[in-house]
């Protein structure tokens, strides 16, 4: 008993809240042009680049910090935010793994990132990245074998510009809302994936991000294009270690199918929510949105959401090929004082498009959940269909669980179908489970697990363990 | 529009005999009208029905002012025939008769208020509050309950052109009493904007049954607010039939103060050419063992569009709360539209809530169904779409009204 007691203590509390000593060279605070136009010196762009930047801080400028969403946070103040930082020792990129800052190599350990060895094992491609700069890509070879370029961002547009001029901010527009448009702006690496005509990716793609240095803002854009007849799996997870003070994260995401290529996109996300009184945490205001541009492609966004003070997000699908299909799966759990906001948008655009959407919310101490979401289907996207399905879990009184969904309708010949429910968990379900030994809490992760089950099967191997742990440690403490 | 409003504003004020005070309090509705002006789709309420744009098209600009010093002629002609009923009538937004014949004269009570609240913080009640010209109580005494509904007609004529007309009802049912109200609207002059607020309160085991028809055609705009706040055991039932006006939106707001409270509502949307209407329901469960249910159902043909925006808010004491919300949608015409927005707001978790909504065109398979066994599309369909609907005045729970309903609708059993 008192092992298993230990052990529950060592879950409860945040199991990457560690944080690294190297340096890091870190531009002024503040944001303005020069600091725009340093990022870009110091990661040696292109000029397009820097006018790219440039027109989506002009745009920023005039823009105001919208104000609509549920979860209400201290303003932010965006001059007293570091926008570049990168850790000194990567300043010379090393060229083999071993010649990796130990500390560093450490760091992943910890985190658990399969990067040498286990990467082997596991099949698993990983670009790190850590604070700003991707440190470290493995697998390269085997991908270059089939053509497919995944690399950091502020390589590609060194390396591959034709393809990102073309495509970066052809989902997301640098003058689209807010953050978007700050990431636009100040985004300092990335990953870049480029998948060939007819190939299909034989491992799974990951990225694993991670907040270090104090007081950053971390922006990352990723960009994914699946040409023709393509299909990639994308893996993201992300953590970042205990602080006091709230951190910004604001990310943009941009995936681009052609006809008939697939891209899967799954996300644990496993920031650090704060402590048990709220305090600390990452503000996660991440922009992420996907394109089905030609026939017969699909998106599909898996996400488990257990970190963040305060999630706002809404990956989105804009099916604009005819026969596109797009899917969205959520789990998100909220513990604590942490608040979420979070569903998606499917715009119907082209014919016979289909999507899908099922999202599970769990809340539970003095959390707040939102569920908004969109279905639009325009006058021009016929033969069309949504099916959507938001359930929410209340534990206690004090938790909040909203459902906001919007649904558009333009077309006679679409159908959608809404269905949302809210419930607790049923007293004969813990006692049946409780009747057969186990323990309070194991018999909440038991049936929350059961609950999630959908979005969970939809996730690959490697992750659908560590979120079904995670769902068990984020809701430790919420019963009894 | 400024201009206008102050000078309308000064005229009305001649009219009636007000006190000091209750001038400076329709003052000041007034200037929070000039600030706000008419809502748009950048309020959140308003998202699908920009009204600002709606009233510029379809009418342009819009006085205030009506002058309200002559009597209308009542025409009897628009009189419900064969159900017997009580009568308060509005001519041209003036009322012209108030007639309780088939009560007892003790057990209700018209009183007539001078006094102007104003409890609704929105930019319409602002307006309302401002220009209303006269505004009646309506108390159902204890334990009684009357024997015949109330009909409210709202008839207009040809008489009034681009005018803004404000109402303000209120009722009060006390312990045991019991109402049944239709109100019917009956206009047959065009452009013109209604803003009508009614304001019921509902005592222990009160019992309020409030039919909303709109279903001649007309060109004018109508935006109605309900306000419904209810203590224990009361009950109010709400149907609405959306059909008649170029727009309308109503808005039915409902508090459950007491335990075992409950609220129903239940809708119909019938649109055709380039009509545009909305139904907004908040229920709000504010303590234990309360019980609301919605059901709301659309046809929509031409370039019509519907929206339906309904929210649950349970709060923490609101345990035990049981909270259902259904819409649905068929769409017969390609340019037709159907917005929806069914919302949750959750803070209790002992509770049962949930909402469905569904959109989309005819059956095939039905109608395939029926065509096989001799009947022609036409005839399919109309099966089918009435059939759909009856599901919705099926609802209601008074006979006699359920029956006119269904003749109005021409619903054949």
């Amino acid at each position: 008993m008192d092992n298993r007691q230990k052990e529950i203590d060592n879950l409860k509390d945040y199991k990457y809240g560690f944080s690294t000593d190297i340096e890091n060279i870190q531009a002024p605070k503040g944001l303005n042009e020069n600091i725009i136009k340093f990022i870009s010196k110091i990661k040696k762009e292109p000029k397009w680049m820097l006018q790219f930047r440039l027109k989506a801080f002009e745009r920023f400028k005039v823009l105001n910090e919208p104000n609509w969403q549920k979860p209400k946070y201290p303003k932010i103040d965006y001059q007293d935010l570091y926008y570049y930082s990168a850790p000194k020792s990567v300043k010379d990129k090393p060229k083999s793994l071993d010649e990796l800052d130990p500390k560093l190599l450490e760091t992943y350990k910890k985190l658990g990132i399969p990067l040498q060895e286990q990467a082997r094992l596991n099949g698993i491609a990983v670009d790190a990245v850590f604070d700003s700069v991707s440190v470290a890509t493995t697998f390269k070879e085997e991908l270059t074998k089939h053509g497919i370029i995944f690399c950091p961002i502020s390589e590609a547009i060194q390396n591959h510009p034709d393809l990102v001029k073309k495509y970066l901010g052809s989902v997301i527009p640098t003058s689209d809302h807010f953050f978007a448009t700050l990431n636009s702006a100040v985004f300092t690496d990335g990953s870049f994936v480029y998948i060939p005509e007819g190939v299909r990716c034989p491992m799974e793609l990951s990225t694993y991000f991670r907040i270090n240095a104090s007081n950053t803002g971390q922006f990352e854009r990723t960009l994914i294009i699946a040409d023709k007849g393509s299909y990639v799996s994308y893996l993201e997870g992300c953590t970042a270690p205990m602080r006091d003070e709230n951190q910004l994260h604001a990310a943009n995401v941009e995936l681009i199918a052609l006809d008939d290529a697939e891209i899967k996109y799954s996300t644990v996300q496993n920031w650090y929510p704060g402590d048990k009184d709220g305090k600390g945490g990452i503000y996660n205001f991440v922009t992420k949105r996907g394109l089905c541009k030609g026939k017969n492609s699909k998106i599909s966004w898996t996400q488990v959401e257990t970190g963040s003070a305060i999630t706002w997000k809404y990956p989105s699908c804009i099916l604009k090929g005819d026969n596109s299909v797009g899917e969205f799966y959520s789990i998100a759990i909220t513990n604590n004082y942490q608040k979420a906001d979070t569903g998606t948008k499917m715009i119907h655009l082209g014919k016979n498009t289909k999507s899908k959407i099922i999202s599970k919310g769990i809340s539970a101490g003095n959390s707040d959940m939102t569920y908004r979401g969109l279905v639009d289907i325009s006058s021009k996207a016929d033969n069309s269909t949504n099916y959507t399905q938001c359930d929410s879990l209340l534990m206690g009184n004090k938790c909040g669980a909203h459902t906001v969904p919007y649904i558009k309708n333009k077309n006679s010949e679409s159908n959608i179908a809404h269905e949302a429910t809210t419930s607790k968990i049923s007293e004969e379900q813990l006692h049946y489970c409780q009747q057969r030994g186990l323990n309070p809490e194991e018999a909440v992760g038991l049936i929350v697990n059961g609950f999630c089950k959908e979005v969970l099967q939809q996730l690959p191997m490697e992750f659908a363990v560590e979120a079904q742990k995670l769902v068990g440690i984020s809701l430790e403490g919420s019963v009894g | 529009m400024k201009e206008q409003l102050q000078r309308d504003f000064d005229n009305i004020v001649k009219d009636l005999s007000l006190s000091q005070k209750d001038i400076e309090i329709k003052k000041f509705c007034l200037d929070n009208f000039i600030i706000k002006g008419f809502p748009n789709r950048k309020e959140e309420d308003w998202k699908f029905s920009d009204l600002n744009q709606i009233i510029k098209k379809n009418i342009g600009e819009l006085s205030f002012y009506s002058d309200y010093t002559f009597t209308n002629k009542v025409d009897t002609s628009v009189f419900v025939d064969g159900l017997e009923h009580n009568k308060i009538v509005f001519v041209n937004g003036r009322i012209e008769k108030i007639d309780f014949d088939y009560e007892k004269k003790n057990q209700i009570e018209i009183v007539d208020q001078s006094q102007i609240i104003n409890e609704f913080n929105n930019s319409l009640s602002d307006l309302n509050s401002a220009f209303t010209n006269k505004s009646f109580k309506i108390l159902v005494k204890k334990g009684y309950q009357l024997s015949k509904p109330l009909i409210i007609y709202h008839t207009t004529n040809s008489k009034i052109w681009s005018k803004n007309i404000n109402l303000r009802l209120d009722f009060e049912l006390d312990k045991n009493s019991s109402l049944r109200i239709i109100d019917l609207f009956n206009d047959t002059s065009e452009k013109n904007f209604f803003n009508i607020f009614y304001n019921f309160d509902l005592k222990e085991n009160a019992i309020l049954k409030n039919y909303k028809i709109d279903r001649l055609e007309n060109k004018n705009i109508k935006y109605s607010f309900n306000n419904i706040e209810q203590e224990k055991n009361s009950n109010s039932e709400t149907f609405i039939l959306s059909s008649g006006s170029n727009f309308f939106k109503n808005e039915i707001n409902c508090n459950l103060k007491g335990e075992h409270s409950s609220a129903f509502v239940n809708g119909i949307f019938s649109l055709k050419n380039d009509q545009h209407h909305e139904i907004r329901t908040i229920i709000n469960h504010l303590t234990e063992n309360t019980k609301s249910y919605q059901l709301i159902k659309s046809v929509l043909e031409g370039r019509s569009r519907a929206v339906y925006q309904g929210k649950i808010f349970v709060s923490s004491d609101a345990q035990k709360t049981d909270g259902y919300q259904l819409s649905k949608a068929i769409l017969l015409n390609k340019e037709s539209e159907f917005n929806a927005k069914p919302e949750l707001e959750i803070y209790a978790d002992d509770v049962k809530c949930s909402h469905g909504s569904a959109s989309g065109s005819l059956n095939d398979d039905s109608i395939f169904y029926l065509m096989s066994r001799g009947l022609s599309y036409q005839q399919s369909r109309e099966l089918l779409i009435n059939g759909f609907l009856l599901d919705v005045v099926e609802k209601i729970t008074d006979s006699e009204i359920k029956n006119l309903v269904k003749n109005m609708i021409g619903i054949k059993e």
